[in-house]
Formats: C-alpha cells, sequence, structure tokens
C-alpha cells in the first residue's frame, strides 16, 4: 500500500509545510503519492519533492470546499493506507470528514510517528502528550510540520492527471481574505515576534520594526487580537497556529497554557515582560525584565546598531 | 428552525492537569470540570439566533455519563430550550460520537447543528466535520460570524493566513470558534429557572450505534520541561544573546 499526501500551496507555490510532511512520511517505508489540488506550477513544483513516487494532480484555481475535496480524498484512498497532512485548517477542515466517510478514526496533530499505526500527539493545549495506537486498516493523520525535516529537491516524477470534479458542492465560497504581507509566512519562519495585550494601540508600531529587522514574521497572543491590537491570522496558540521557529521572541504577554501550546518547540524563546513572576519566564531561555515600551524600541536599535556595524 | 447544540463536559480550562495513577487518562476526581468553551460559544449563537428570531428552538445534548447533568443545567440556564443527555460509556472518540450525534439527529431533525470547533481536553477538532460527513450535510468550521437568511447560512471561517466566507443551505454543520461571540453571565434566576426545564435521557445502547474504539491511548506523560533559561540585564545584552543564538541557528539578520 501507500502514502496519498495532500499537498499545501498558496495558488503559485507549495507551502514549506508540504516539504516537512512528506519528510514525515518516510516514517513508513511506502512509497508516497502527493495530491496537488492547484495550478500546473504547483504540480510542477511538488513533482520535485525528494522521494516521492509521483503527483496526483487536480486542475482548479481554488481549492474546493470540504464537502467536495473529502469524496475525493476518500476515493483515492481505494489506492493508498495512509492519508497525510499538515495540521493546517485546510487539513482540520477536510481530513475529519474524509475519516468519517472511510469509517476510520483520525489521528490529529501528531508530533511523532512511532510506528505504522503508532503516534504521540498533544492534548490539554500540549500540557499532556499522549502514545496512541490506532486500530484502522487506513490512517488518516495531520501532523506538526515544523517538528519535522523538510525534504530537497530530486529529478521530476510523473504526473498523474485527474478527471475534474463534477461540482456537487451546495457550499458555495463567496470570499475569500487572504493577508499579503511583506514578512515571511507565521507558519513557516525562522523568527517570530510575537505580542500580547500589553502592547495595546502600539501593537504593529512597536514590533513591526523589531520584526523588520530580524526578518521576522509577526505573531499574537488571543488576548491581543480579541483586543483589535492584531489580526486574527497572527494568533498563536491552542486554538491558533503552532509554530516552531529558530527564535521565537514573546513581548508583554503571559505565557498562558493556551499560548505556550503554541509556540513551546521553538528552538530558543526569548521573553520581554515587566513581571518578574510572569509564566513565560519558565520557558524563555533568555528573559528581560522590564518595560516593553522602553525595551522593544532599545533592542531593536541595537540590532540595527550591530547589522550596520557588519555591513 | 431548530438548532441542535451538542455540548462536552471537560476539565476545566484553568485548572492544573493530573495525569490519572495508571497513566492512561487524566485524573478528573474532584477537578472542576466545565461546558467545553467553544461549546458554549456554540449554544450562545444559538440562543441569539432564536432570540433575534431566526430560530424557533434550542436543543442541548451531551454524551457520556449522568454527571453531565451540571452542564446541561447550564445549558438551559443560558437560554436553551430543552436538554438531552445520552447515557454513554466513557472513553468516547470522536467517530463514535458523531455516530451518536447522528442518530440524535435522525430522532429530533434539526434544521442546523452548532458544536465548538474542539474541546479542550482531547483537543482533536473532528466532532462538527464527522458529523457532517454522516449526515451527507454541507459544514462551515472555525467559524467567526454566522448569519441565517432565507434557509441559508453565510458564515465567516479563520483560516490559516485569514479568513473566508462561505454560503451553504440548510441543514448544515458549523463549528464555532472563541472568536463568534462572548457567552453571557447566567444570572441566578435563570439558574433557578433551568432547574424546572425538562432532561430527556436516552441510552446509547437504545441507539444502536457502534462505539468500538478506534484508538488507544497507550500512556500519557508530561512534554519535557524547558532547561532553566538566563536573565539579561538590559537591551544590549540581549542583542549580544541573539547574535549569538542567531550564529548558531544561520539567521543571517543575526550573523
Ligand atoms: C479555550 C481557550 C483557548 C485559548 N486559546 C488561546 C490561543 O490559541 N492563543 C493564546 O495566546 N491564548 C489563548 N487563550 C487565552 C489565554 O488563556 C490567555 O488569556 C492569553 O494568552 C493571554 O494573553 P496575553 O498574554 O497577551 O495577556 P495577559 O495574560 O494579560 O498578559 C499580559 C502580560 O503583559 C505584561 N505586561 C503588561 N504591561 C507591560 C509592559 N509595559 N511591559 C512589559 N510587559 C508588560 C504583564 O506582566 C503580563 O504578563 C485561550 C483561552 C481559552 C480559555
Amino acid at each position: 500500500m501507500s502514502i496519498l499526501i495532500l499537498a499545501e500551496h498558496d495558488g503559485q507555490a507549495l507551502k514549506p509545510a508540504t516539504r516537512r510532511v512528506v519528510g514525515a512520511a518516510s516514517s513508513w517505508t511506502l512509497p508516497a503519492d502527493v495530491l496537488v489540488v492547484g495550478s500546473q506550477a504547483v504540480a510542477r513544483e511538488a513533482a520535485q519533492l525528494a522521494g516521492i513516487r509521483q503527483v496526483l494532480h487536480l486542475e482548479c484555481d481554488a481549492v474546493p470546499v470540504a464537502e467536495e475535496l473529502a469524496p475525493l480524498l476518500v476515493e483515492l484512498m481505494h489506492e493508498h493506507s495512509v492519508l497525510l497532512a499538515a495540521h493546517s485548517s485546510l487539513a482540520r477542515d477536510v481530513l475529519p470528514r474524509a475519516a468519517a466517510l472511510l469509517d476510520v478514526a483520525m489521528i490529529g496533530d501528531a508530533v511523532r510517528i512511532t510506528g505504522p499505526a503508532s503516534y504521540v500527539r498533544p492534548m490539554y493545549a500540549g500540557r499532556l502528550l499522549a502514545k496512541v495506537d490506532s486500530r484502522d486498516a487506513i490512517q488518516v493523520v495531520t501532523v506538526r510540520a515544523p517538528l519535522f525535516t523538510p525534504v530537497g529537491d530530486a529529478p521530476a516524477v510523473p504526473i498523474q492527471t485527474l478527471p475534474a470534479l463534477t461540482g456537487s458542492a451546495t457550499t458555495r465560497r463567496i470570499a475569500a481574505n487572504q493577508q499579503v504581507s511583506e514578512r515571511p509566512q507565521l507558519a513557516s519562519a525562522r523568527v517570530v515576534v510575537s505580542g500580547g495585550r500589553a502592547l495595546g494601540e502600539q501593537f504593529d508600531t512597536l514590533l513591526a520594526p523589531l520584526a523588520e529587522t530580524l526578518g521576522a514574521a509577526l505573531g499574537a497572543t488571543r488576548a491581543a487580537v480579541d483586543a483589535g491590537f492584531a489580526a486574527n491570522e497572527l494568533q498563536v496558540g491552542q486554538t491558533g497556529i503552532v509554530v516552531a521557529p529558530g527564535i521565537y521572541l514573546a513581548v508583554g504577554l503571559s505565557g498562558a497554557a493556551q499560548h505556550l501550546a503554541g509556540m513551546s518547540d521553538s528552538d530558543v524563546i526569548v521573553a520581554i515582560n515587566q513581571d518578574p513572576d510572569a509564566p513565560i519566564f519558565k520557558v524563555a531561555d533568555y528573559g528581560l525584565v522590564g518595560n516593553l515600551f522602553e525595551t522593544v524600541p532599545a533592542v531593536t536599535r541595537a540590532i540595527r546598531q550591530l547589522q550596520e556595524r557588519q555591513a | 428552525m431548530k438548532i441542535l447544540v451538542a455540548i462536552k463536559r471537560v476539565l476545566d480550562a484553568n485548572v492544573p492537569v493530573r495525569i490519572r495513577a495508571d497513566g492512561l487518562d487524566v485524573e478528573i476526581s474532584g477537578a472542576r470540570m466545565s461546558i467545553n468553551p467553544f461549546d458554549e460559544v456554540a449554544l450562545e449563537e444559538a440562543v441569539r439566533l432564536k432570540e433575534c428570531g431566526s430560530a424557533s428552538e434550542v436543543l442541548a445534548v451531551a454524551l457520556g455519563a449522568a454527571v453531565n447533568q451540571d452542564i446541561l443545567r447550564h445549558a438551559l440556564a443560558l437560554g436553551a430550550d430543552r436538554a438531552v443527555q445520552v447515557e454513554a460509556p466513557a472513553g468516547l472518540q470522536p467517530l463514535g460520537v458523531a455516530k451518536l450525534l447522528q442518530a440524535v439527529v435522525a430522532r429530533e431533525q434539526p434544521d442546523l447543528v452548532l458544536i465548538g470547533k474542539q474541546a479542550v481536553d482531547d483537543d482533536a477538532g473532528q466532532e462538527g466535520q464527522m458529523l457532517a460527513a454522516l449526515l451527507g450535510w454541507p459544514q462551515a468550521t472555525f467559524v467567526s460570524a454566522l448569519q441565517i437568511e432565507n434557509q441559508a447560512l453565510q458564515a465567516v471561517r479563520e483560516v490559516d493566513g485569514g479568513t473566508e466566507t462561505l454560503a451553504l443551505p440548510l441543514p448544515a454543520v458549523v463549528t464555532a470558534d472563541l472568536r463568534l461571540n462572548e457567552p453571557r453571565f447566567i444570572k441566578l434566576p435563570s439558574l433557578m429557572l433551568a432547574r424546572k426545564k425538562p432532561i430527556e435521557a436516552l441510552s446509547a445502547d437504545a441507539l444502536g450505534v457502534d462505539l468500538a474504539p478506534r484508538l488507544s491511548v497507550k500512556a500519557l506523560s508530561e512534554p519535557p520541561a524547558r532547561g532553566a533559561g538566563r536573565l539579561v540585564a538590559d537591551a544590549a545584552e540581549l542583542v549580544e544573546c541573539l547574535q549569538i543564538e542567531g550564529r548558531r541557528l544561520e539567521i543571517k539578520e543575526l550573523s
């Protein structure tokens, strides 16, 4: 049997997470096919992912809604025994639907794959890790992509074109607002500058220059998003996005369990907070106790000076 | 229009999580339990839809042991008209729950199922999608704004990198993000009133649903603690440390 990987892209190019999911697929010693629902350009890029057998390509402008995509996955699973994807909003929407149609369980957000049907996944906002075995003949799995090693490129494998969908869905997508930003994607950034409630209305004016000097993506806590200081797609945590960058700079955020759930796998955590007892300092590698309205501009200036000296 | 809201009883999000002595589950005896916050938001939305005239009846459903009565009373106090308690064995898994809810939907014939997008215990986030699949209904997940007009829904979803808006016909399944609304504070008179509202009991056996577990938890553990960190004196020292780490991690802005 074989693995079917649901590729993710932004319309033009593969998302970096897909390379990591292909990396995760090597936990099974099975051939892996990559399903691209999107443009020819993305299919061609996917064909060069190292280690895969072939690309299955369904050409379309926009990814179909779950109601339509799930039956396609179910049909393709006649030929595969593992359905694998990143733990993204796309997969979290469609994979459970496909799993139920297949009458199998789904393993969500696996952080480790320890056997052909054995996984480790977080529960309780990451406060616990569960070792879980599945009894189903078909495995439906999403993985926490940042924790898996990405594959590189290789000579292109064949692309098999799939017949167009019949357009049976009763659901219509009537608007899509993807925030375009000059900054790197939060999900895959090497550095993330994340702000909490304490930033207030100065969220952008203080953090954007710091993020810029570091080539970083911006992140936020739920409190900062709910208060309208930051956009919702910046939310990191149990109910937001999960990141594991090289450096995570946590500014004016307390470090609630639900926030830690989204960033505690970061390589280096740096905290700036005026309260020395803030829980974020328990997970931080470097901590600066102080008023962020003074320390953030000072850090930004010091990095700029450093960069000028090196230039 | 009739709305069914499925609610789950979970360890309160603010209390510490302790592993049970056998290492296979979480210790909940004596711990503070609550309605799953996402389900409370789903319920609040249903009640608001009724209050604005879009819905005629709100039914709250809980699955599991009889102790679920407390969250069903909470649901009734918040504004649900009726409650159904489906007695089921402990350790239900998402697919089994979806099958039980499918059976309840067949009995109750709601036009809309509203449910939290995830539960804060297992963080599975699969229930609404699985139920929609079994019912063959359209779904809108991770919803942060909802409108109903002429038997159709318009739902704003929170997706990676932004939002999208779906239009879908009823019947449908909608899963609620926390940002959909802020649940009201329940006042004492509503609690008193809720005691008089009926809670109907059903048994999972009678619904004839296959609940065989598909997953088995082999062990629970706490994630390894991160090593002790170091406090720095000022911005300059912090940037020195950032530079060292930046070089190690090959981050060009810091090298
Ligand atoms: C079901 C559920 C799901 C949740 N999901 C998420 C999630 O996905 N992501 C998430 O982030 N949260 C989530 N939360 C919310 C979470 O519990 C916290 O409420 C939230 O993370 C707190 O945000 P914060 O740290 O910005 O705010 P606060 O906890 O208020 O912290 C603000 C911090 O700023 C510091 N501070 C104040 N002024 C200054 C200053 N001048 N200089 C320096 N420091 C200062 C304070 O000392 C404090 O530590 C969830 C909650 C629930 C119940």
